[in-house]
């Protein structure tokens, strides 16, 4: 095991999901610290400093939910939060309390480490400093020059939906909740009825994506918000 | 006669009272002849015995009027607090009923049954509470004298002049376990009261010297050894009874039958006949027979009737009344034999003999006519000294003014016609004629205003017509003849047509009420449902009583609450809940006209069904009631509350049925459920065990490839087993009805792009041709549970189409819903399966087994129909199903503004 491996600290109580987690994440250098507790999985957190934290919703002493709140008041780490299907509205909240990430059970161990890459890489390459020119598939993002294209050609874009590309870009490969997209290209929440942002994005998936009923990069989390799909 | 066998039914009757007795509370009545013998003295005695036995023994009320001694016995007992009611600008104190009930001791002291309670109180007689607390199981030792059982009334009266006001059934005298006679002789009672220690109201000073004379005292003494025996001698019975033990304790085998009227002398005669009836251990009946003269009787006569029949009930009689279509004998005698009755009561005639000349004599009738059935003719007292009861509020017949003017005026018209005609008529012509007229006014006015026309035409026969003329001279014998004999005429001709339109009348009141009854029925039996059915009732009583009614159905708990209430929906106080609650709890009517609660501001009836007591029945009569309730609508009321319950019950027991019915579904569909679950989940996990442990076992020994296979068996079959949990969560929650949509607007094509993105696996090589229009709506929608109905679909769809055949998804929309179709080129839906499809494990065996656990569709259904939309199913003319869920489009959001 590479001592250069990111440390990435579990914090699950079922001992199977442990298991697979640890089988499935070892093998590609991460290193990995089992929380069967919130309140283990904080002392860790504080005594470790991890690279990044896998949550579950479902803890049994403490709601993954004000973990999520207590973690985020004293410490910057990448948090992806596992849940189950129907909780919406659990997912919602941890995304909007800090989470960055989240995970339906079941999943698939691509996914798993699709989103572990994404998280780690926005921590290392904070937001801070984003490459001018971003590049995905056919798509080119000049930031710098305000321009879009695709295949080389250009597209217009509206300045409220660049704002909005270039908010999921600079997330690129994360998920942002609604509110959070509204928050960020509208300034508040109460500025824009949540209905625009549906509105926006399908303009951006006409104007960019190959099949907009299918599309590859602008994804949509049913009932949660929207993802920019960079792998 | 030699002694008849017992019947068995009445042995088994007896012996089950028997063994009632043996569990229920016991009642010990400390019984004497006169206040002051020391009656409360001895209970107290016996009460503290009981305590330092260890029994929890409470005083509820014990009078001990200052006497030092009495006082000191009740040291030690506990003494419940009374409750104080404000009567008249003063606080009383009266015996708290609710606190002694909540306090539940094993024995309670009630001392003076037959004390009446202070207004304000739930009954109206202390005898009523202690009968509430036998009910409850609590023991009661309490005081009386002989002079207030209601059977001696008239029989102390007699011996002391003294007519008692305040009484007590002598069904409580029977109900007692035990009667303890406190018994001192005459002189000793005398010599106490004397010494001042007899205890007398002060309203009461007055009678104390007529009371309190040796004479007297024996034939108390006297009286209440005999009660006290014959109680004695009914227990003997009973013990001898059940000891099977025969001799001269077998019953005459007689009923008794004894007719009420309102005359002030049937009460005492009604007592009469209870004691007769003890004496000879028969039933008795008390009947009263309708004729139309009811219709007239004064309030105070009604009143009356109506006490006497009380007053028969609460003495054990079983009353009836009979309807009166012959002569009263007839009646009588006829309703007798209908019901065996073996002797007739009737009191002696109070009238002089030559009325009977004209009226008859219903008794010589009853004598003649009653064959079999023997008559007994008894003295009654006169009673003028009964208080007064409130009359009702009603109106009599009486004969208008203008009915005379009309009469008069018939005799002027027709003097009038026959003065100038006089020449050509005979005197017997011109008396005929007005024989006419008196005939015309009798029929149309009745007895008294035919009489007078009577008297005016003898008066004008004599002044115009008779010589000499135009004079009130007498004429001779033979005139003076017929002017009696037209004033006969126009009594008689009055007297039968004013019996004949009572009558009518009578027909006329009866008809009405039960056409009534009949509308009621046909109402009840139309509707369907406990709530309409109760509606009816409510309306149908509201008319016929001019009250405002309602009705009280019982909820959890046997808590009542009001169904539904009449038109000016007034809520319902909780005092009035309570007098329901009340009546629910103890199967008694209880408000005004009873004796129960009487201040509630309405009357209260129990709804009895055939099988339980259904709820109660609130009437509140419009014009307020002052005391009464005439038999006649009593009965009426209580017939429709009896239809009401009747109905009611049927309802509620249908709708329990339905209720049953819908449990014993949902029981065989979760059954059908769980076979079918536990298959199709065992199936995959058969597949994943089984390539598991392969994998587990082996050696080394497995190719790649079959290792490969093996392993991609695991994750497909797991997929599947993930499936089918999600559809089975997604119906358990339908089910349950707890269908938690989280709406919000979403563009069709998202959720259809994350449907497709999540089958990404399960499609394969699919083909997925999506055709939405650019500018489709957005629809409110939950996104993840629409998302699932997509997946169902296409799913579906996969399952039923060859692999190469597309699967096409489109959309449109109209002004009023969104449409989104899913169709494939698989062989279609069979004939006539459109709809059966969406029902629950509904599966098409076609060729290999399919998988999955035929949840898919009733899934999609729930969730439209709880979105309120449609999905429906339908062959293709081109071939391939088609399944189109409608949406309904509420008020679209207005689009962003532009922002160039």
């Amino acid at each position: 095991m590479s001592q250069d491996g990111p440390l990435i600290l579990l914090v699950e109580d079922e001992p199977q999901l442990r298991r697979y987690l640890r089988v499935t994440l070892t093998p590609h250098g991460y290193r990995l610290l089992e929380a069967v507790n919130a309140k283990e999985g904080e002392l860790m957190a504080a005594s470790h400093h991890p690279d990044l934290i896998l949550m579950d919703l479902g803890l049994p002493d403490l709601d993954g939910l004000v973990l999520t709140r207590k973690l985020r008041e004293w410490c910057t780490t990448p948090i992806i939060v596992v849940s189950a299907r129907g909780q919406e509205q659990d997912k919602i909240q941890a995304l909007d309390e800090g989470a960055d990430d989240y995970l339906t059970k079941p999943f698939g161990s691509g996914e798993l480490l699709a989103r572990i890459r994404v998280a780690l890489r926005h921590r290392n390459d904070p937001a801070a400093a984003p490459a001018p020119v971003f590049q995905l598939g056919d798509w080119r993002i000049d930031q710098a020059r305000r321009e879009v294209s695709v295949s080389g050609r250009q597209v217009h874009l509206t300045p409220n939906e660049y704002k909005l590309l270039t908010t999921l870009v600079k997330h690129a490969g994360m998920v942002l909740t609604h509110h959070q997209l509204l928050k960020e290209v509208w300034g508040s929440v109460q500025g824009a009825q949540p209905h625009y942002l549906r509105v926006y994005m399908a303009q951006l998936r006409q104007k960019l994506e190959v099949d907009p009923a299918r599309p590859r990069h602008l994804i949509t989390e049913p009932g949660v918000g929207y993802r920019l799909r960079t792998e | 006669m030699e002694p008849k066998r017992p019947d068995p039914d009445d042995l088994l009757k007896k012996v089950q009272e028997e063994e009632a007795r043996s569990k229920r509370a016991r009642l010990k009545i400390f019984f004497g002849m006169a206040p002051g013998v020391g009656k409360t003295f001895a209970m107290l005695q016996e009460a503290c015995i009981r305590k330092t036995e260890g029994v929890d023994v409470v005083a509820g009320v014990v009078e001990t009027h200052g006497r030092r001694d009495t006082m000191a016995l009740t040291e030690g007992i506990e003494v419940l607090p009374k409750k104080l009611l404000p009567y008249r600008g003063v606080q009383l104190e009266e015996f708290d009923l609710e606190a002694a009930l909540a306090r539940r001791p094993h024995l309670i002291l009630m001392d003076e049954l037959a004390h009446t309670n202070v207004q304000g109180s739930l009954h109206v007689k202390r005898w009523q509470d202690v009968t509430d607390l036998l009910d409850a199981g609590i023991d009661v030792f309490t005081t009386v004298n002989v002079q207030h059982l209601e059977s001696l009334k008239d029989t102390v009266a007699q011996i002391t002049g003294v007519i008692v006001r305040e009484n007590i059934p002598d069904t409580l005298l029977k109900r007692a376990d035990q009667i303890e006679l406190v018994d001192i002789p005459p002189e000793e009672l005398l010599e106490r009261l004397k010494e001042g220690k007899v205890y007398v109201p002060e309203q009461a000073q007055h009678a104390v010297e007529r009371f309190f004379r040796k004479g007297n005292l024996l034939a108390l003494r006297e009286l209440a050894l005999r009660r006290t025996a014959d109680h004695v001698d009914a227990d003997m019975r009973r013990y001898m009874v059940s000891k099977g033990i025969t001799g001269k304790t077998w019953a005459a085998g007689e009923r008794l039958m004894v007719c009420i009227n309102s005359k002030p002398g049937s009460a005492s005669l009604i007592r009469a006949t209870q004691r007769l009836s003890e004496a000879l251990s028969a039933p008795w009946i008390a009947a009263y027979v309708e004729t139309g003269k009811h219709i007239r009787y004064s309030d105070e006569e009604r009143a009356r009737l109506e006490d006497n029949l009380r007053l028969a009930e609460r003495l054990g009689a079983e009353t009836a009344v009979v309807q009166g279509d012959l002569s009263t004998a007839d009646d009588i005698i006829e309703f007798a034999t209908g019901h065996n009755v073996t002797r007739l009561i009737i009191g002696k005639p109070a009238h002089p003999r030559w009325i009977e000349l004209v009226t008859g004599s219903v008794l010589e009738d009853l004598v003649r006519k009653s064959g079999d059935i023997d008559i007994s003719v008894l003295a009654g007292r006169d009673e003028r000294d009964q208080p007064k009861p409130a009359p009702p509020a009603r109106k009599a017949h009486l004969p208008v003014l203008a009915h005379y003017i009309w009469g008069a005026v018939t005799v002027a018209l027709l003097t009038g016609i026959l003065l100038p005609l006089n020449r050509h008529f005979e005197m017997a012509d011109v008396v005929m004629v007005y024989m006419l007229g008196i005939l015309v006014v009798a029929s149309r006015f009745g007895r008294w205003p035919s009489l007078a026309s009577a008297v005016l035409s003898v008066l004008a026969l004599d002044f115009f017509f008779t010589p000499p003329r135009f004079s009130f001279a007498a004429g001779n014998l033979r005139h003076l003849a017929t002017y009696v004999v037209m004033l006969l005429v126009g009594l008689v001709i009055g007297n039968l047509t004013e019996r004949i339109r009572a009558q009518a009348r009578l027909a006329r009141n009866r008809e009405s009420r039960i056409r009534a009854l009949f509308r009621l029925s046909a109402e009840l039996t139309r509707s369907s449902g406990s709530a309409a059915m109760a509606e009816s009732a409510i309306r149908n009583v509201a008319t016929q009583f001019q009250s405002r009614v309602s009705i009280f159905l019982p909820g959890a708990g046997g808590r009542l609450a009001p169904l539904s209430q009449a038109k000016d929906k007034q809520p319902v106080g909780q005092d009035e809940l309570g007098v329901a609650q009340w009546v629910y709890d103890h199967h008694e009517p209880a408000g005004i006209t009873t004796d129960t609660l009487p201040g509630a501001k309405a009357l209260y009836l129990p709804l009895q069904g055939a099988h339980e007591l259904i709820g109660v029945m609130g009437i509140q009569p419009v014009v307020e009631l002052s005391g009464r309730m005439e038999p006649d609508q009593r009965h009426l009321l209580e017939a429709f509350a009896n239809q009401t319950a009747v109905a009611l019950e049927r309802a509620i027991l249908s709708e329990r049925n339905r209720e049953s019915q819908r449990q014993v579904d949902r029981e065989q569909l979760r059954n059908a459920l769980l076979s079918s679950v536990s298959h199709d989940l065992r199936t995959p996990l058969g597949g994943i065990t089984g390539a598991a442990s392969t994998l587990l076992d082996d050696q080394g020994t497995l190719p790649e490839p079959a290792r490969r296979e093996l392993l991609e068996t695991i994750h497909e079959e797991s997929n599947r087993l993930q499936r089918l949990v999600t559809n089975l969560l997604d119906v358990t929650r339908l089910e349950s009805g707890v269908v938690d949509l989280v709406k919000d607007w979403v563009p069709l094509e998202e959720v259809v792009g994350s449907a497709l993105e999540h089958m990404t696996g399960q499609l394969g090589k699919r083909e997925v041709k999506v055709d939405l229009p650019v500018n489709l709506p957005l629809v409110q929608a939950d996104p993840v549970l629409l998302g699932q109905v997509i997946i169902n679909l296409v799913e579906n769809a996969c399952k039923f189409s060859p692999a190469d055949q597309p699967i096409e998804i489109k959309a449109w929309a109209t002004e009023r819903s969104i449409t989104l179709s899913v169709t494939d080129h698989g062989p279609g839906i069979p004939e006539g399966q459109e709809e059966h499809i969406f029902e629950k494990l509904v599966r098409f065996q076609q060729g290999e087994a399919r998988p999955g656990a035929g949840l898919g569709l009733a899934i999609c259904k729930g969730v439209v129909q709880a979105h309120g939309g449609k999905i429906m199913a339908s062959n293709r003319a081109s071939g391939g199903a088609q399944f189109l869920v409608s949406l309904p489009l509420g008020q679209t959001p207005p689009p962003p503004p532009s922002e160039e």
